[in-house]
């Protein structure tokens, strides 16, 4: 291990700016001139816009324009568009209605952007807004899926009849029906999966600036993916020239799937910036984020293993609704198909797996990507169901699990359900979490617990997920409108230090540190000599950005790629200077080496010589020493893992306690085991949040009753323990660095534990079903109706 | 009109009756490392000291800061040398994208100060104003009961 490079726990260096309050997001950016822009939103579910009377409202003080939509269309902006084309069992298409920036004719959810103000500050547009008289004609409006897709039920879209966004299927019916008419067992459940609203911390912003002279537009937004967002921007929704475009997204204060999206707001300062000729500010409220910002998951489910006499699994079967909104966001398509559907064969070997999917419409924000994306759907439906048939066939849980593992000499392992899976090992993490949890003292927690009134449960969860996206001419087949490799620049400058231009987007996971440490690693120089940029599509060649755990697999494979250009190169200008074949030039630990001599130059003199080619081959080789590199991965990469959790359920208020969590994951090659842990223990907050306390509930007509941190409860520092992390590696196979991403485990493995540790706990008092979120009040209910 | 110390600087400036004590510090003094997360005065990003205590500064009027000497994020530091609290952040990792963190940092300095050994369960407690959606607290709590300890060996 080279000091401070791989596997080193190197402290982070973004963290001075942050702890000094010199961070800069975007809404502490202000620019000369600047104005501030209001949107005011449709505060129904559903309703036919009659007419919206701004009379009173341009007279407002301070007021500079008045958008609706239109504006928007007479301007012939472009609607946001859907990046995954999902084709139906029949091989049509899925229905896309359209979405434009703001709403025409009617309102689809509450939250829908009907005008904007801009004015000369924030308050000044606010207050204008409230002036702006709309009429409304309110309709029928449907939020929850069994109602959606009701006969009768209200249709948010004429072309979708149903509600049906797609209807769509995977796997092999006939040898999955096969296999359950062979069963001797079948175990069947219902789920629901909540529906979340992501929360990073900082809400979202952007300021657009048209300049006219150049006919420039610079955005500055708070995005995991600027190049994404500029392409976006350029090609659908702004329809100018790419190279007009700068987009910049500076420090982002969290993420988790919901900066991913091209939204309205990024279009519409840059839109109305150009038509009053000065910069447009936008910032989010947290109450409009509540509205605005994609949510995740909320799905329906009803799923049946199959199994034999032993307990091991034959077949399962699969039906779930999913959730899309209204509007149909960037990512949406692809989060119930690819990213859960086929995840569900988990860590075991199942032969046969059929799994139908509906995305249905209804009168709700769009939801798309949040932490995991589709594989905590997966594993929570899956990790449920094993549970529920260990209990059922009277197995062990631990046991059943370890039986219908993968074993490690199966991989690589083809599921049935299109993944294959290129290396791991379940028995590994499921023996670490046990030891780390002290699984044999568990019997007299629970007994230590009872004697202070307490029901103590276990819960255990062993679950996969597949990062890295993806290989672009798979996802291609699958219906991605986009490529999905990284680029990076690995500049090496005159005096020997190097600047790495890197196309994934850090908003909390530190890349600053992590992929300057790869370089490090690589070429041998010093981490103070490296500097890792990031977030302006004017400085860095291009990037798909940071979403699905796929910056260090991804992002860092491109990165690494391009400094082995660097050392080829370097290579070539060391033989000519050391006169030496290039064949026999090595290099290692920052030093170019004539093989078996103590001949040498240093990474240094070779950078130096780049720029100063006085003793260079100049006739085959030019100056200068700076390499990109694109990285198209060869297939997904598959953590996985093993969380245990262990609550305590007070039976007189229903309250659940996590008090011990203690995982193992594999997460490939671990570049830095500091940020890892980190990575973790966030991903776990939000998988109990997701299990004990959050849910954002919407009335049956669609108006949003969690719309504040009022009534949507966000984990604290008090409900949660401290977290026990280990990891076992497998490294990746495919990619150059090993690495398989860590940054959704946390929120995949978890709530499946929670909950079963809950149902554990209950299971004296004979409940045998909760949902998430397992909230005091829901199971003091759940135990009071358990009671004979 | 209204006279404020912030960060040991004096500054005479003009508020709206309705101005917030956080618009004042970001919008119109630019310090802008104090942060706004939510409308409901519950995230906690943007805790200052005000006369010494920690303030949401999202729940103060400015002009009832009138006369006040205000600490922000910015003015925790001195000559250059962290404050043992922001180093402990940094070196137990008790923070991710930075967000929740100067209001994390203030609050902090503020436990501290109150009660120089605080349990794991008092710094949870006293964190229940302070949202962060990054770390799962379990390092921003090793960071406090750390800095504590260093705060208690006298190093400030």
């Amino acid at each position: 291990m080279t000091a401070g490079g791989i596997g080193s726990p190197v402290k982070r260096r973004e963290d001075r700016r942050f702890l000094l309050g010199k961070g800069q997001y975007t809404d502490d950016i202000q620019l000369p001139d600047q104005t501030h822009a209001y949107l005011l939103r449709s505060h129904h579910a559903s309703a036919r816009i009659a007419s919206i009377d701004l009379t009173a409202a341009r007279q407002a003080p301070g007021v500079v324009a008045i958008l609706t939509g239109e504006d928007v269309a007479a301007d012939q902006l472009g609607g946001l568009p859907a990046g995954w084309l999902i084709k139906n069992k029949d091989g049509s298409n899925m229905v896309e209605p359209p979405h434009p920036a703001l709403a025409i004719g009617k309102v689809r959810h509450v939250g829908d952007p009907v005008v904007m103000v801009v004015a000369e500050t924030r308050t000044q547009a606010r207050e204008a807004a409230q002036l702006v008289e709309i009429d409304y004609e309110p309709l029928q409006g449907v939020a929850h899926l069994p109602q959606a897709v009701a006969s009768g039920a209200p249709q948010v879209w004429d072309e979708a009849p149903g509600n049906v966004c797609y209807d769509w299927h995977i796997g092999d019916p006939t040898a999955t029906d096969a296999a359950f008419a062979r069963a001797k067992h079948v175990v069947k459940i219902d789920l629901t999966n909540n529906r979340l609203i992501p929360n990073p911390m900082e809400p979202r912003s952007a300021i657009g600036h048209y300049e006219d002279a150049s006919e420039h537009y610079t955005l500055y937004t708070t995005s995991q993916n600027p190049h994404l967002i500029r392409l976006l921007l350029g090609a659908f929704t702004l329809k100018v020239p790419e190279h007009k475009i700068r987009v910049f997204a500076p420090d982002v204060g969290g993420g988790f799937g919901s900066k991913i999206y091209h939204y309205a707001e990024e279009l519409l300062v840059l839109w109305a910036s150009r038509r009053i000729g000065r910069p447009v500010k936008w910032t989010s409220d947290r109450n409009e984020a509540f509205m605005s910002d994609a949510h995740g998951r909320d799905h329906v489910s009803h799923a049946e293993l199959a199994l034999d006499e032993r307990g091991r699994f034959l077949g399962l079967r699969v039906d779930t609704l999913a959730n899309m909104g209204a509007y149909l966001s960037t990512f949406a398509p692809c989060i119930p198909t690819y990213l859960y559907a086929t995840l569900l064969s988990g860590p075991y070997a199942i032969p046969a797996i059929y799994v139908e999917v509906k995305a249905i419409f209804t009168h709700t924000v769009p939801v798309d990507a949040y932490r995991g994306a589709g594989r905590p759907e997966a594993a929570y439906l899956l990790e449920r169901l094993v549970d529920k048939a260990a209990r059922q066939l009277g197995i062990d849980r631990v046991e059943i699990r370890r039986e219908n593992f993968i074993k490690p000499e199966q991989f690589p392992y083809q599921t049935p359900v299109a993944l294959q899976y290129d290396t791991g090992n379940y028995h590994a993490t499921l023996d670490l979490a046990l030891k780390s949890i002290d699984y044999p003292g568990y019997a007299a927690r629970k007994k230590a617990s009872a004697s202070r009134g307490k029901l103590r449960g276990f819960g255990i969860s062993t679950y996969i997920e597949a990062c890295g996206l993806a290989p672009s001419a798979v996802a291609g087949v699958l219906g991605a409108r986009a490529g999905l490799y990284e680029a990076a620049t690995v500049r090496v400058n005159p005096t020997g230090n190097v600047v790495v231009f890197t196309g994934s987007h850090s908003h909390g996971q530190g890349h600053e540190t992590t992929f300057a440490q790869l370089v490090v690693e690589r070429l041998g120089v010093p981490i103070e000599s490296v500097e890792v940029v990031h977030g302006d599509t004017d400085r860095i060649p291009f990037g798909m950005g940071t979403y699905g755990s796929r910056s260090a697999s991804v992002g860092g494979s491109a990165v690494f790629k391009a400094m082995e250009k660097i050392i080829d190169k370097g290579k070539k200008i060391a033989a000519h200077m050391l006169e030496a074949k290039l064949a026999d030039i090595e290099f290692s630990d920052g030093s170019f080496r004539v093989a078996g001599t103590d001949r040498a130059k240093a990474f240094g003199e070779i950078a130096f010589a780049a720029y100063v080619p006085h003793n260079y081959p100049l006739e085959t080789l030019e100056p200068g020493l700076e390499e990109t590199a694109f990285y198209d991965p060869g297939n997904f990469t598959f953590p996985g893992g093993c969380h245990l959790v262990e609550v305590e359920v007070d039976p007189d208020t229903g309250l659940v306690a996590v008090v011990d969590v203690a995982i193992a994951d594999d997460v490939g090659v671990i570049i830095n085991p500091m940020i890892v842990d980190g990575q973790a223990h966030g991903g776990l907050a939000q998988g109990i949040g997701q299990a004990l306390w959050e849910e954002c509930l919407y009335d049956d007509d669609g108006q949003l009753l969690t719309g504040s941190y009022m009534n949507y409860c966000m984990p604290r520092a008090a409900d949660l323990p401290m977290f026990k992390v280990g990891n076992h590696a497998t490294p990746c196979t495919h990619n150059p660095l090993g690495v398989k991403g860590v940054g959704e485990v946390g929120a995949i493995g978890v709530p499946p534990a929670v909950i079963n540790a809950v149902l554990d706990a209950l299971e004296p008092l004979g409940v045998k079903h909760i949902d998430m979120p397992a909230t005091p009040e829901k199971v003091w209910r759940a135990i009071r109706e358990a009671r004979p | 009109m209204i006279t404020v110390k912030v960060n040991k600087r004096s500054h005479t400036v003009e508020v709206e009756p309705r101005t917030l004590l956080v618009e004042l510090l970001r919008d119109q003094l630019r310090l802008t490392g104090t942060h706004v997360g939510c409308d409901t005065s519950q995230c906690g990003a943007c805790v200052v000291h005000v006369n010494g205590k920690s303030v949401k500064s999202c729940t103060m009027l400015a002009v009832e800061a009138d006369g006040a000497d205000i600490t922000t994020i910015e003015g925790v530091a001195e000559g250059g040398k962290m404050h043992p609290m922001q180093a402990a952040f940094q070196e137990h990792h008790g923070l991710q994208c930075g967000f929740c963190t100067p209001g994390m940092v203030m609050s902090a300095i503020d436990l501290v100060r109150r009660n120089a050994s605080p349990s794991e369960t008092e710094v949870r407690h006293w964190l229940e104003g302070n949202i962060c959606r990054c770390t799962g607290y379990h390092n921003i709590v090793k960071a406090v009961l750390s800095a504590a300890e260093t705060i208690r060996g006298g190093s400030r």
